[in-house]
């Protein structure tokens, strides 16, 4: 169970600026050792008692399904629950993903963690504050509509005694539907949401003492590491155990071609992984990375979707005065964890305790009691932090792992996958090819659009896990990588868009949600298409933009970043070179969230050095509207780090395989962005109390990659329709013509 | 088994182990139950394990128990004697310098050992110094701000 606990003084404030007092060295109070689902508390999220809990000593536990990945979750979610309760933050402990207390809210994906986790606390939480009022009425003999709550207090808004909500319900529980007509406080009145409160894992987490899923033991707890095939589906024709004789207290665990070593001490465990001989058949023969992009293109189709039609595109471009068309393509993306996944299981019979940092305990929790054949209602699957998971990386597979396990050799077993197993074996974001083409008028109206896309099947039904797979136990082999065809149309004006996707029929490597699922290289192709729009006619970029908006949502997201920026208007392409004969130039983009949500725009200036290919980004600007704000500094963490990951994706991420196997395994074969080349990020954060709160763990991923392809042209006049945009494809490029169109 | 003396946050300690080679990293997460320091790799490529050896910066997926024996060696548990957090680390919690924070622990002892040698870096210098440090959360700006903040400290 993670359960964060807010000290007073974690949450001192003073004078605009975060002021923070270290509760150095207190380990966050934790209940690990749960081990029975049945602890009678109310799940069902119609109940105002599944995500509430009133205690005696005054303070509040709010349980939800959602989980915090590093995100500031859990503080924004105690913001929204404080301000309808009248109870200050700091008494308000969140307890999230654990699915033996925490209502089923869904996975903790699509950036719905507070647009769903967090409003159904906020009206359970606005229920409870119309039932403590009733109570508070019925104490002190007056009418409820005279009353108020504030600092934990039911007290009567023109002032006098009041009575504590501790005193009210404390350990009671309410059993009360939550009402969704229950008024929510009126956000000219917040005094919590909007707060820059700092998160309370931090201090944890600076001092060593956070508790991750890596850190968690148990009495008896055997350590494993499992075997991964040579090549992905091959069958294990033999081991060789004469090979990690020597090593210690190690036992090898075989089922079918599952293959794992177990033992008290983990580096025997590891050493052994390490020299076990093993040969295995041929795999399930891959397309490879190299020329993905036209294997992509010449596929076997599965099937046709139109996602968006509106006119006739097709006809308004063939009857247009300038066609103009490109093509973009993305490559498969790991989620590239930091750490390693790790899990721990304790299955007793057909009952088990998981400990997990799945994005999605609830649906894990019936996967692996179907898969395994456990009674659902006796499988407990508790969240513990992991590394950043940015969607469904290894966590759900080492938890089948570690299940498999421990089912097998009968005690608690806790797996640690190695770099490779997470880098190479992680369910992979898909490769995406787009073509798009547009009609634009004699006056420079895109009369039609056209976006083609290619994408990897889509068939529902829970992700294959690869114990399962291994142990010849059969499951569901479901493709779904999330929403992946959003955000391939224009947020402008056009008068006739289509947009189209061929789904291929093979699927070269086990996909899931990678962070903003398809959208980031869909709004790469439009956006970086749409700057070719404007270099064609010769039209300033924010210019390009802003004449085909009508939306003010959007006009001031694009205004403030381009006044942030200092935008000067010109065309584009303009290189020159700067100091040290490098190219310099600019770029913006911008979109609206799966053309419903957040509105960003991003802009920056980069450097380009001819002789290395090397690309610096010096600065980017972003402003960003997700509507109300909960939590203004954990929400720029987290548009910062959207940008500084994508600008990595874009820069130097390629899954690359062979014939057989992911060969992308660790950070040398792998690479990430490094701190030498973080730029200067300046977030506008612009805030609407009035309108709806939006998500924001993903939104400024989107135009990231466009905004640094776009500046990249303006440097130097070569248009980049390729990711990643590695030295090697940069200088390349440079050397060829740099008015050439061909795709680099 | 071989019996290795090292210090370990200021107290004299030993380690058993069977193997000469074995990762401090595993001492300090298996018998010694320190699991700040963090499995990122094993192949030091990423610095989530970083500790301090003789005040230097070191990998402890990559430094064997052999080599860390004789040697005085601080965790980051052990980074402050009291109840007082080191500049870097008041400086990573002030300027919220975390996400998902499994890298905090390698980012902070790296910063610490940087910071001895470099007490008032330049901002190009503080990327270079944690240059062997990856974050994948995308944090780098506000890290590189809790560097400057603490060598303002």
């Amino acid at each position: 169970m993670a359960s964060v606990m807010f000290s007073r003084r974690d949450l001192l404030k003073a004078g605009g600026a975060v002021v923070v007092s270290f509760a150095f060295g207190g380990s966050l109070p934790r209940h690990l050792d749960a081990q029975t689902p049945a602890t009678g508390k109310p799940l069902d999220p119609s109940e105002v008692d599944a995500f509430l809990a009133f205690h005696a000593d005054g303070t509040v536990t709010v349980y939800t399904g959602k989980v915090d990945v590093g995100t500031g979750f859990r503080i924004a979610v105690a913001q929204m629950a404080a301000e309808e309760l009248g109870i200050p933050a700091q008494r308000i402990t969140v307890v999230d993903g654990d699915t033996g207390v925490c209502p089923d809210q869904g996975g903790t994906g699509g950036s719905t963690g507070l647009t769903r986790g967090g409003a159904d606390v906020r009206q359970a939480a606005a229920t409870a504050r119309q039932a403590l009022l009733g109570l508070g009425a019925a104490r002190l003999n007056r009418p409820a509509n005279d009353l108020t709550i504030a600092g934990g207090e039911v007290r009567p808004t023109a002032g006098g005694a009041g009575v504590s909500i501790a005193e009210l319900v404390g350990e009671r529980r309410f059993s009360l539907k939550v009402d969704a007509k229950a008024p929510l406080r009126d956000p000219r009145q917040y005094s919590v949401v909007g707060q820059p409160l700092p998160r309370p894992d931090v201090p944890a987490k600076c001092s060593g003492r956070h508790t991750y899923v890596h850190d968690f033991t148990l009495a008896g707890m055997l350590h494993a590491r499992v075997i991964r095939p040579a090549a992905i589906g091959a069958t294990l024709q033999s081991v060789d155990e004469s090979s990690i004789r020597g090593i210690p207290d190690v036992r090898l665990v075989r089922i079918e071609n599952f293959l794992a070593l177990v033992g008290k001490d983990e580096w025997s465990v590891v050493k052994a992984a390490g020299a076990l001989k093993t040969t295995w058949s041929e795999g399930r023969p891959l397309p490879g990375s190299d020329g993905l992009d036209r294997w992509t293109r010449t596929a076997a189709i599965d099937r046709d979707q139109t996602v968006v039609n509106r006119g006739d595109a097709t006809a308004a471009i063939g009857s247009a005065a300038t066609t103009v068309s490109a093509t973009y393509f993305w490559p498969f993306q790991s989620h590239a964890s930091l750490g390693p996944c790790c899990a721990v299981a304790d299955v007793k019979g057909d009952a088990a305790t998981v400990w997990s940092s799945s994005q999605g305990t609830h649906g894990l929790r019936a996967n692996l009691s179907k898969v395994f054949g456990l009674s659902v209602d006796k499988v407990r699957v508790v969240f513990l932090d992991g590394a950043g998971s940015y969607g469904t990386n290894g966590g759900d597979h080492v938890a089948a792992d570690a299940v498999l396990l421990s089912k097998t050799v009968g005690q608690p077993v806790r797996v640690q996958w190695s770099r490779q197993d997470e880098t190479g074996w992680d369910p992979k974001g898909p490769q995406q090819l787009l073509d798009i083409r547009a009609g634009v008028d004699a006056g420079g109206r895109i009369v039609g659009w056209d976006t083609q896309m290619w994408l990897p099947n889509q068939t529902g039904g829970a992700r294959a896990l690869l114990a399962a797979e291994a142990s010849g136990i059969s499951q569901e082999h479901g493709t779904g990588a999330g929403a992946i065809t959003q955000n391939g149309d224009p947020p402008y004006q056009a008068d006739n868009v289509r947009v189209m996707v061929h789904w291929t029929k093979e699927v070269p490597l086990q996909l899931s949600n990678l962070r903003a699922p398809g959208k980031i290289a869909n709004v790469f192709a439009v956006e970086s298409f749409t700057d070719e729009l404007a270099a064609a006619a010769g039209v300033d970029a924010v210019s390009f933009r802003l004449d085909r908006l009508t939306d003010p949502r959007a006009i001031e997201a694009i205004r403030r970043t381009a006044q942030a920026f200092n935008w000067q208007p010109r065309k584009s392409p303009n290189p020159r070179t700067g100091e040290g004969g490098v190219f310099e130039g600019r770029g913006i983009a911008y979109m609206r969230y799966k053309q419903a949500e957040n509105y960003v725009a991003i802009a920056m200036d980069v450097a380009v050095r001819p002789a290395t290919g090397r690309i610096e980004v010096r600065r980017v600007v972003c402003a960003h509207d997700c509507g109300l704000i909960v939590n203004p500094d954990a929400l720029k963490n987290q548009v910062e780090g959207c940008i500084v990951q994508t600008l990595s994706r874009a820069l130097h991420e390629e899954v690359t395989f062979d014939r057989a196997r992911v060969t992308s395994v660790d950070w040398a074969s792998y690479p990430i962005l490094r701190f030498p080349e973080a730029p200067q990020v300046d977030v506008i954060l612009i805030d609407r109390p009035d309108q709806p709160l939006l998500g924001a763990g993903e939104a400024a991923t989107a135009p990231v990659a466009a905004a640094l392809a776009n500046a990249v042209f303006d440097a130097t006049g070569v248009r980049l329709r390729t990711v990643p945009f590695t030295q090697e494809r940069v200088k390349a490029a440079l050397a060829v013509d740099r008015k050439s169109t061909a795709v680099l | 088994m071989a019996k290795y003396a090292f210090r370990l946050n200021g107290r004299a300690v030993s380690a058993e182990s069977w193997d000469p080679a074995q990762p401090l990293l595993y001492v300090l997460r298996g018998p010694f139950s320190l699991h700040g320091t963090k499995f990122g790799c094993g192949l030091g490529q990423c610095g989530a394990c970083t500790v301090l050896m003789d005040g230097k910066a070191v990998r402890s997926c990559m430094t064997p128990i052999s080599r860390a024996a004789g040697h005085a060696i601080t965790t980051i548990e052990g980074l402050t004697t009291n109840d007082t957090p080191h500049k870097v680390q008041a400086a990573f919690v002030a300027e919220q310098a975390a996400q998902c924070g499994y890298c905090t622990s390698g980012m902070i002892m790296t910063a610490a050992a940087f910071l001895s040698a470099t007490p008032s870096p330049t901002i190009e210098q503080a990327k270079a110094g944690l240059a062997g440090n990856l974050c994948r959360c995308g944090t780098h700006t506000r890290i590189l701000r809790a560097v400057v903040r603490a060598s303002k400290a």
